[in-house]
């Protein structure tokens, strides 16, 4: 692929989605496929991340949520309580940007529109959030490189964890009573916008040379050391990598809800997006990317299913052959763990390699197309 | 004398606490032994052991209700006695069939396959049997029918030591001393013992290591569900979800006494059950669910081995 | 010190077990030298401590009179010692030409940020790593096989793509273990002279542990016998073939 053709296929899906956002529809009845479009969005950034770690690193992380965590609260803070001040410095009545252009009055409508405004304040907040979360990605990167596997999971789960207890016991985070965020910012441009460069930096960096590190250390890491490659740095960098995207994800998710609680992003959180990784086949992006979706409609289908007449129906006939009372079994629909977990023993017994780890066909031309 | 008395009711506390995770962490340690693998969902059946006690307990209650005796006498010993037996051997009957299960069902068609897909498996195993459960008895806490009257112990002093308290501490040692005699007595403890050493030589010599294994999980299983009904006599508000924390701390319990190290599980188990209760009994109360996972990341970065276990290195 | 690599009175333990006692060895530039003896003599494990995935518990390892102790391998490697691995460990989910490639990522002029933007100079260089992976696939005629999947190939060309691989960081001194394993006689005579080929070519010494004594013979001009971990004799073939330790040590008592 030639880089001008990249460069302006990238312009365009942007111009595409720009014109597809609009205003985001509060109250229509659009606002619900709205959400779930959000939502993907959101969930394709976090497993696309998460892929860089568990997937191509094979540094099987249970903590993914902690990060998202610190990037929510990091960028919602940031809103609530220093970007006004930002704002108001650049933009305010007696502002930096008022007083310089005092001498030009005409320009000076269109000094800070609203809407360009709300667009810098989501981004330099996501930035935050994402650095903040980078952050702790490498204050959990560092002390679990020595460990593998099973270990290593259960350490990040375990970090996962420490991080939510913490904000539990922040008070200017809100603790136990969650925190809102006032700015709800986040519109379907700017969630494919980070989605569209988490895939393009995961793609570019295993893509070459340099990232075929990453593939190493998976593979095996003994003969990765031995062919002088420094595998230490490359889970770092994974870690550090994964854990900006995560903050990002967490960030455009508090300016989307507008409101954060700490069990939000509890272990369950971090399951999902393990399922979404694993559905989608550990080191293909095309897959993950295909998971994140299908995980994220499947639950709002099957939610929808459960209140349909069927189910009594098929209640009353199962009832009818076995002589149990069985609880309603619309909570077996509605409970998407139910779901991933049989997801996950399904797919460790027949298809190790995610349902789409072949099909995509990703994997081949991750990597032998850089010398194309 | 104050700052004794209150030392020594941490500690006694502490050590209630701590045989719950000992007894927890001998499943971890025992599977680890034989299979080289985390059994994610081993906390999942502790929780199940206590619902199996509450069922049992409840169909127990319709005969004889034991929230009639209100203090352990020498009347309502026996019925207490006998009654708190059938609930505890049921259900750790139940749960020595259910591990064995899950090892048939799931983890044994992964027996060659990389170590990670077992725990992916184990993970869903562990979200299947807690959301199971969740569906069939709902997500509220259901409160545990007394086995014991819960009274403070006469004649200590200032100490307060709970029956429960003593009935925990004295069901540990006793399971303890069972598990012991069969691992260094019998000839299935001699097998695991060898499996853990070298499973290709100890097939090689004749023993069953399928059969070995399914033993291995039937024994942790079973001390879950010990430890599930200990906990529900001091506690009685059972939930879905209550096996998650224990699970993990149980877990690290493991690991700092060395994973697959039998004594280790239980001195890891006591001194993180300590740990606990001293932080919470000395002014941190909210560190107390992280103190598990501090220990866990400190030990692992100091020493992996844990206090006793052996060094194993990697072969190239 | 003259000697590319020095090993000098090198000791490993695991646990009670003494692998390697005392064990001296050193190669000139440009030499190719064996080592051989029976079954769990201790010659991987001299590879293991010279590459550094283990540290010999006492002595020292020099190349060309830098310290080597306490580096991690990839310091080694990048210092110039390659090897490959008695149990073939190359990377199971790339291609024949990717594991050759993975294998450049030492000498790698460009970072992170060039693979993002990726600008003339990263194109450059991909493209040039590219070329002389494909050039050493030539010499060892397995450039038919570029897009195979590594684990897909018959077992001696894994044996010889992990000689591929271990090239491809531009060693001055190559580590093989028990290269010829598995191979029928023709293919052990095209490897042996594929061993000659590639030291004269790369201007490299080799250190060579193998089984078959016709291979050894055949082309080291020293040969090193561990036995037990212990060196047991040490000099040409032609002395190596008679002395009655060495016989002794193969054939028993
Ligand atoms: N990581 C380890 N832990 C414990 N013992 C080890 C380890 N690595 C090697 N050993 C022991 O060291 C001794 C030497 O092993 P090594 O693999 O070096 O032998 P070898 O000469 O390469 O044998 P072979 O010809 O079979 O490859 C053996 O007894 C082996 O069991
Ligand atoms: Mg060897």
């Amino acid at each position: 692929m030639s880089r001008a053709r990249t460069i302006l296929g990238i312009f365009l899906l942007f111009l595409f989605l720009f014109a597809l956002t609009g205003e985001r529809p509060f109250a229509s009845h659009l606002a619900y496929y709205y959400d779930i479009l959000i939502n993907i969005g959101i969930n394709v950034i976090l497993a696309v991340s998460l892929n860089l770690v568990n997937g191509y690193t094979g540094q099987f992380s249970l903590g993914h949520a902690g990060f998202m965590a610190v990037g929510a609260y990091a960028a919602g803070s940031w809103s609530e309580h220093l970007s006004p001040g930002l704002v108001n410095f650049l933009a305010g009545s007696n502002g930096v940007l008022t007083f310089v252009l005092q001498p030009f009055p005409f320009l000076q409508p269109f000094a800070f529109p609203t809407a360009v405004a709300d667009n810098l304040a989501l981004i330099v907040a996501t930035m935050f959030g994402g650095l903040l979360a980078a952050l702790a990605g490498l204050a959990v990167g560092i002390p679990s490189l020595r460990l593998r596997g099973d270990y290593l999971a259960i350490v990040t789960l375990g970090f996962g964890e420490i991080i939510r207890t913490l904000i539990l016991n922040i008070d200017f985070l809100g603790a136990a009573r969650g925190m809102s965020v006032t700015g709800r910012y986040t519109n379907m441009f700017w969630t494919f916008g980070f989605a569209a460069v988490a895939i393009y930096v995961v793609l570019g960096l295993v893509n070459s040379t340099y990232g075929r590190g990453f593939l190493t250390v998976r593979d095996d890491e003994v003969a990765a050391e031995a062919m002088g490659i420094n595998t230490t740095k490359y889970k770092v960098i994974a870690f550090v990598v994964g854990a900006f995207f995560a903050g990002t994800a967490g960030s455009l998710f508090a300016h989307y809800a507008g409101f954060l609680t700490p069990e939000g992003f509890n272990f369950f959180k971090s399951v999902d997006v393990v399922v979404m990784v694993i559905l989608g086949g550990m080191g293909s992006t095309t897959g993950v990317i295909l998971a994140a979706a299908l995980l994220t409609i499947l639950p709002e289908v099957l939610r929808a299913l459960a209140h349909t007449d069927f189910v009594p129906a098929a209640q009353k006939a199962i009832e009818g052959v076995i002589p149990i009372h069985l609880p309603p079994l619309q909570g077996l629909l509605e409970n998407r763990l139910i779901l991933y977990s049989l997801l996950l023993i399904i797919m460790m017994l027949t298809r190790p390699q995610g349902l789409f780890g072949d099909l995509a066909g990703s994997r081949k031309r991750v990597t032998s197309s850089a010398s194309k | 004398m104050a700052q004794v008395i209150l030392f020594l009711q941490q500690l006694l506390n502490g050590l209630s606490l701590g045989s719950i995770y000992a007894l927890i962490a001998l499943g971890y340690t025992m599977v680890y032994g034989v299979l080289r693998f985390i059994n994610f969902a081993h906390g999942d059946v502790y929780m199940l052991g206590a619902y199996a006690g509450f069922a049992i307990t409840n169909v127990i209650y319709r005969f004889v209700p034991l929230d009639q005796y209100n203090a352990i006498s020498r009347h309502t010993f026996v019925p207490i006695f006998v009654c708190t037996a059938i609930v505890m051997l049921g259900a750790m009957i139940f749960c020595a069939i259910l591990g064995m299960s899950i090892e048939r069902i799931a983890y044994r068609p992964l027996r060659d396959r990389p170590r990670l897909t077992v725990l992916i498996t184990a993970i869903g195993v562990s979200l299947f049997l807690q959301n199971m459960t969740q569906f069939f008895v709902g997500a509220q806490p259901q409160a545990f029918k007394q086995l014991i009257p819960v009274r403070a112990i006469e004649g200590l002093g200032d100490l307060t030591v709970l029956s429960s308290q003593a009935a925990i501490i004295i069901s540990t040692i006793v399971l303890m001393v069972f598990l012991r005699l069969i691992v260094m007595k019998t000839k299935i403890g001699l097998a695991m013992r060898a499996l853990s050493v070298n499973p290709t030589a100890c097939s090689l010599m004749g023993v069953n290591n399928g059969l070995v294994i399914s033993f291995t999980f039937a024994l942790g299983s079973a001390l879950a569900a010990a430890a599930g009904i200990l906990v529900a006599m001091d506690s009685p508000s059972i939930t879905p979800l209550m096996g998650n924390l224990p699970g993990i701390k149980a877990f690290v319990a493991a690991v700092l006494g060395g994973i697959g190290n039998i004594p280790g599980a239980v001195v890891g188990g006591l001194v993180i059950g300590v740990l606990e209760t001293m932080v919470e009994g000395y002014g941190f109360p909210q560190l107390r669910d992280a103190i598990a996972f501090g220990v866990l990341i400190i030990i692992l970065l100091y020493k992996p081995t844990g206090l006793l276990g052996r060094v194993e290195r990697e072969k190239v | 010190m003259d000697a590319l690599l020095k090993v000098d009175r090198c000791t490993i333990r695991f646990g009670g077990l003494t692998a390697v006692s005392n064990f001296d060895m050193s190669i000139g530039n440009r030499e190719l030298v064996g080592l051989i003896g029976p079954n769990g003599a201790g010659k991987t494990t001299v590879f293991n401590m010279i590459t550094g995935v283990y540290q010999p518990t006492e002595g020292q390892i020099f190349l060309s009179g830098d310290r080597l102790n306490g580096l991690k391998p990839f310091n080694i490697t990048a210092k110039g010692i390659a090897r490959t691995f008695q149990n073939i460990r190359l990377f199971a989910s790339l291609t024949v030409f990717d594991n050759v490639r993975a294998a450049f990522n030492l000498h790698l002029k460009h970072g992170p940020l060039h693979a993002l933007t990726r600008g003339p100079k990263f194109k450059r260089e991909e493209a040039d790593i590219g070329a002389q992976a494909m050039d050493l696939l030539k010499i060892f005629n397995l450039d038919r096989f570029r897009d195979v999947m590594c684990k897909n190939l018959p077992y001696g060309d894994q044996r010889r793509l992990e000689i591929v691989r271990a090239l491809a960081t531009k060693p001055r001194m190559l580590l093989l273990d028990e290269p010829a394993a598995g191979m029928n006689p023709t293919e052990k005579g095209a490897l042996m002279t594929l061993i000659e080929f590639i030291q004269e070519k790369f201007d490299i010494s080799v250190l060579l542990v193998e089984h078959d004594m016709r291979v050894v013979m055949g082309i080291c001009k020293r040969i090193y016998v561990l036995d037990y971990g212990i060196t047991i004799a040490e000099g040409p073939p032609d002395e190596i073939r008679r002395n009655p330790k060495v016989i002794q040590a193969y054939l028993g008592e």
